[in-house]
């Protein structure tokens, strides 16, 4: 069922990346709401399907988007997998975790996203990158963090409702 | 009937006086008179007829409350309907504005083909200036194709689905664009920046680069038909030990506020990738 969910929940969220999401830049940079929802799924202690659901996000971003689509896919792995690990160690305080994870995995996307174009023979600034890209970008995710965790705890809850022993 | 002479008389005197009050009424010798008499009546009356009226509206208020709220209720469904008519109708001028602009280029270059798409999303990573159109190879779009705007050059076509295609921007810092500038006959190679601006290189040092010299495409390496305005010089960076000059470049196109574009579909690009060593 949760899988099932996934395609229509990132269909949504790609369209609203590309169409309004990606239209409304801090510098340079913006928020990217498919990355937190991925974060947020796998930070849910009662969520299953948590692969799949980042394999699913990855891949649509990955069609959308003009970066080489085994980039993306790779780093949105990449942040599911801290993500695993830092909700055995941070379990008590998921709040805290999203946004820890949400930290490390902008990070790790926009390594991932700058060695990719470097990869592909575009060479942009370090520099540039994290000013006037991940910083804002930063943010943005660091604002948009909570209110998604909250959706996908919603949608969790409702996926997996908790079991009342009688 | 007989009339006695003291009935008579009476009845004259009556008559004269009324006939004197006439007369002095129309001479306007009575106003003072019949101002001190009306002025009380007149406050009296219009105090009088204010409290009935507001104990008349107490009482009837509530239907008429109810009634009003009804109306206002409608006309403000009424209004908000109109304003959403309105809304569309502006957009449908802006959209026709911007479709007749777009008929008027096309016209003006009748050597070219060109497929109007309109701008669906943006690539959702922000190290990629590229943008989606809603026309793809259904449409007879092959990679490689410029994409332009009545403005002037927007970028090419990077890759192409049945019902979309991906436009590389000319200010993505992947993209490369031979251009010429038109005032000091110089060529240089336009380069996109991760900032969104976009700059020329590769000026000669003999060439006198002034400032708002026009930039277009030159045609050289086959990516794009000449002639495509890119935009304008704006600030010009000599500097004497560099091998070639470089320039800043106002662009002709505004690429955050693209919506409808132009694919021009009978400009093939040449690959010249076999040719370099």
């Amino acid at each position: 069922m949760a899988v099932l969910i996934a395609f229509p929940v990132f269909a949504i969220l790609v369209i609203l990346q590309g169409g309004m999401i990606s239209a409304m830049p801090l510098l340079r940079g913006t928020a990217d709401v498919v990355l937190l929802t991925i974060v947020a799924w796998a930070l849910q202690e009662r969520a299953r399907a948590i692969w799949p659901w980042s394999l699913i996000g990855g891949s649509m971003v990955g069609l959308v988007s003009g970066l080489p689509m085994g980039a993306l896919l790779g780093a949105y792995l990449l942040v599911t997998l801290i993500a695993l690990i830092l909700r055995r160690r941070v379990w008590k305080a998921p709040a805290l975790a999203m946004l820890a994870v949400t930290l490390l995995g902008t990070l790790v996307t926009h390594g991932v996203s700058w060695l990719a174009r470097w990869l592909s023979g575009t060479l942009i600034p370090i520099a540039q990158v994290f000013n006037l890209i991940t910083l804002p970008s930063l943010l943005l995710n660091l604002l948009l963090a909570m209110p998604v965790y909250v959706m996908v705890r919603d949608l969790a809850n409702w996926l997996y409702p908790e079991e009342i022993e009688v | 009937m007989k009339y006695s002479s003291t009935g008579i008389f009476r009845i004259g005197v009556v008559v004269v006086l009324v006939a004197g009050l006439i007369a002095l009424a129309l001479g306007g010798y009575l106003t003072p008179l019949s101002r001190i008499f009306l002025t009380p009546l007149i406050s009296a009356q219009t105090w009088v007829a204010t409290r009935f009226q507001a104990i008349q509206s107490l009482i009837t208020a509530p239907a008429d409350v109810s009634e009003l709220r009804l109306e206002n209720a409608e006309l403000r469904a009424e209004v908000s309907s109109l304003q959403v008519q309105v809304v569309e109708l502006q957009q449908q001028v802006a959209e026709a504005q911007l479709l007749s602009t777009l008929v008027d280029y096309a016209r003006s270059r009748p050597e070219n083909r060109y497929i109007a798409a309109s701008v669906i999303a943006r690539d959702p990573s922000p190290f990629m200036h590229y943008v989606i159109i809603n026309r793809g190879s259904d449409a007879e779009l092959r990679s490689g194709m410029p994409v332009v705007t009545e403005q002037g050059l927007v970028g090419r076509v990077a890759a192409v689905t049945a019902g979309a295609a991906r436009v590389q921007l000319i200010n993505d810092p992947g993209s490369s664009v031979n251009v010429l500038l038109q005032q000091s006959d110089a060529d240089g190679t336009l380069v996109g920046d991760i900032t969104g601006d976009i700059s020329v290189g590769m000026i000669s040092q003999s060439a006198n680069v002034q400032l708002g010299d026009l930039v277009v495409t030159s045609g050289l390496g086959g990516n794009y038909p000449p002639n495509l305005v890119v935009g304008q010089i704006s600030t010009v960076r000599n500097l004497p030990y560099d091998l070639f000059q470089s320039a800043s470049v106002q662009p002709a196109v505004d690429f955050s506020a693209l919506e409808i574009v132009l694919v021009i579909t009978n400009f093939q690009p040449v690959d010249v990738t076999p040719l370099i060593p």
